[in-house]
């Protein structure tokens, strides 16, 4: 990708009068580490808290075209628009409430996982936050448009900035900006208004600790973003701590872990198809997840915890009893777990926890154990 | 005198045995090591053949052999304890050390001043 055609952030700026150690990810020029470096950016988000730009992302908000109304009449006719895409129970989201879904295609593969969220007040019914992933968004938005049909609008927010608050001290730094973040249980969203302007605050994050996702406008991110790093427990954290992080929480990284050969009930994902879903199987794919969540699927992402000190990469073939029984999608080193770790797809037969296998580091054979996710406990506020 | 390559390497020869280590630049960029794989005793290594491995928290990198020879020790010491390679990397933290095969090859190396001309055009 040539140099022009990399985007920026509202906060790149920023991030080169921090000293981070910039590349382009997903066509955005991004912070991958600052002075601080991987191992302590990671700590730092789990004993205070990591601060995040991931305005790379795709934030949007789609809106019936008859114009927003209130109640539960106009959420359910925007839920219906974008179930025809995704599994999970849009409709029965309650006010405020968020969602982790995935677009699906014919063959139940995962086109993108992404967040949904139902607006938290009554004036804003018959529109939906959705926030996609920054490699996929330019498709999601483009499938998200084609099910309107024209009767809804895509209105994309990926032109503010998106900051992620990430630790057990996130919300005492919030509540500094936005009162009652204490209260927001795991998984909602709300409006606020601060300084004038309108930010959303989300109660979610990518790193398995406490945190939120705050859509802020870009003219005042870079003064916002400065104030919240100049509270002592606040530091910037890269991209490069954001994967270690996630990986050790155990969840999945598009395009790695999970892509459009996976099925949710493969990725061990099902648990994002709720009931009502389920009973009408009326999602892409419905036919191979139905019968995957009857009869078991073939293969299954596990955890594998390696017993030397050689981390396994993406790729890594996975053995047992010398037969290939599957592959690495993600691995390296857990600065929490202080240890190689890594998730991949066994196939069903030896996904059983505990179950000895090796992975193939450099053609040598490294001893691993499968092992139950997350790696690190989640710690979630859930209220 | 030491000599250094365009792949970070340095490298200090006394008599036929040379001892090979990454430069303070290549730790810097690498970050936080995690593992080092190194060479295994009576192996054979080539010039700008791979040698070792060096592992971060986020990847994978070659290490490559300065000259050719056969390594006759490696410094076991980074197995247990990788970060010295960010610590020290052009001192304690020496990777392995090479039986030349032919000690002439150096000259195809740089040297200090060679190599921080070199790294201020990247």
């Amino acid at each position: 990708m040539s140099a022009a055609a990399v985007k920026s952030t509202p906060l790149t700026a920023l991030h080169r009068n921090l000293g981070a150690r910039m590349a382009p990810f997903a066509g955005y020029d991004m912070p991958i580490q600052y002075a601080d470096g991987v191992m302590k950016e990671h700590l730092w988000t789990r004993g205070r808290c990591g601060l995040f730009d991931v305005s790379h992302m795709g934030p949007a908000f789609l809106s019936l075209a008859e114009g927003v109304g209130t109640g539960d009449a106009a959420h359910h006719r925007v839920a219906a628009i974008v179930e025809r895409l995704v599994p999970a129970d849009i409709r029965g989201l309650k006010p405020g409430q968020i969602r982790y879904t995935m677009l699906l295609n014919a063959d139940g593969g995962i086109i993108d996982d992404l967040m949904i969220a139902r607006p938290s007040t009554d004036d804003l019914q018959g529109v939906l936050y959705i926030v996609a992933n920054a490699g996929c968004k330019e498709q999601d938005f483009a499938l998200i448009e084609e099910a309107c049909a024209g009767a809804a609008r895509l209105d994309r927010a990926d032109d503010r900035a998106l900051v992620a608050l990430q630790g057990p001290d996130a919300a005492d730094v919030l509540v500094n900006w936005v009162k009652g973040v204490k209260e927001m249980p795991f998984m909602s969203h709300k409006r606020a208004l601060v300084q004038g302007e309108e930010w959303l605050v989300a109660r979610c994050g990518y790193t398995g600790e406490d945190g939120f996702e705050v859509l802020i406008p870009a003219g005042s991110a870079p003064g916002v973003v400065k104030s919240m790093l100049s509270h002592a427990h606040v530091r910037p954290i890269g991209l490069g701590a954001r994967d270690s992080l996630r990986l050790e929480a155990g969840l999945c990284l598009y395009g790695h872990d999970i892509d459009t050969t996976t099925s949710p009930v493969e990725a061990g994902l099902a648990w994002t198809i709720q009931k009502r879903r389920r009973e009408a199987g009326d999602f892409p794919g419905a036919a191979r997840i139905l019968r995957e969540l009857s009869e078991g699927p073939a293969r299954q992402r596990v955890g594998f915890r390696l017993l030397d000190r050689a981390p396994a990469r993406e790729g890594a073939r996975v053995m047992a009893g010398g037969a290939e029984v599957g592959q690495v999608t993600s691995g390296g080193f857990g600065p929490s777990v202080n240890g190689p770790i890594a998730m991949g797809y066994v196939s069903a037969a030896v996904a059983g926890a505990h179950a000895l296998v090796e992975l193939m580091v450099r053609d040598q054979p490294r001893a691993a154990e499968i092992v139950e996710m997350p790696f690190v406990p989640h710690r979630y506020h859930r209220g | 005198m030491r000599r250094f390559t365009k792949e970070h390497e340095w490298v200090d020869v006394e008599g036929d045995v040379a001892t090979v280590g990454i430069t303070a630049y290549a730790a810097e960029q690498l970050g936080d090591i995690v593992y080092v794989d190194l060479p295994k005793v009576g192996s054979a290594v080539t010039q700008m053949g791979p040698m070792a491995v060096v592992e971060s928290v986020k990847a994978a990198s070659d290490v490559y052999a300065p000259l050719t020879g056969e390594i006759v020790a490696a410094n076991e010491s980074l197995s247990s304890a990788p970060e010295k390679v960010n610590e020290t990397p052009e001192g304690e933290a020496w990777f392995a050390k090479i039986k030349l095969k032919a000690v002439g090859e150096l000259d195809a190396l740089m040297d200090a001043d060679a190599y921080n001309a070199f790294l201020k055009t990247l």
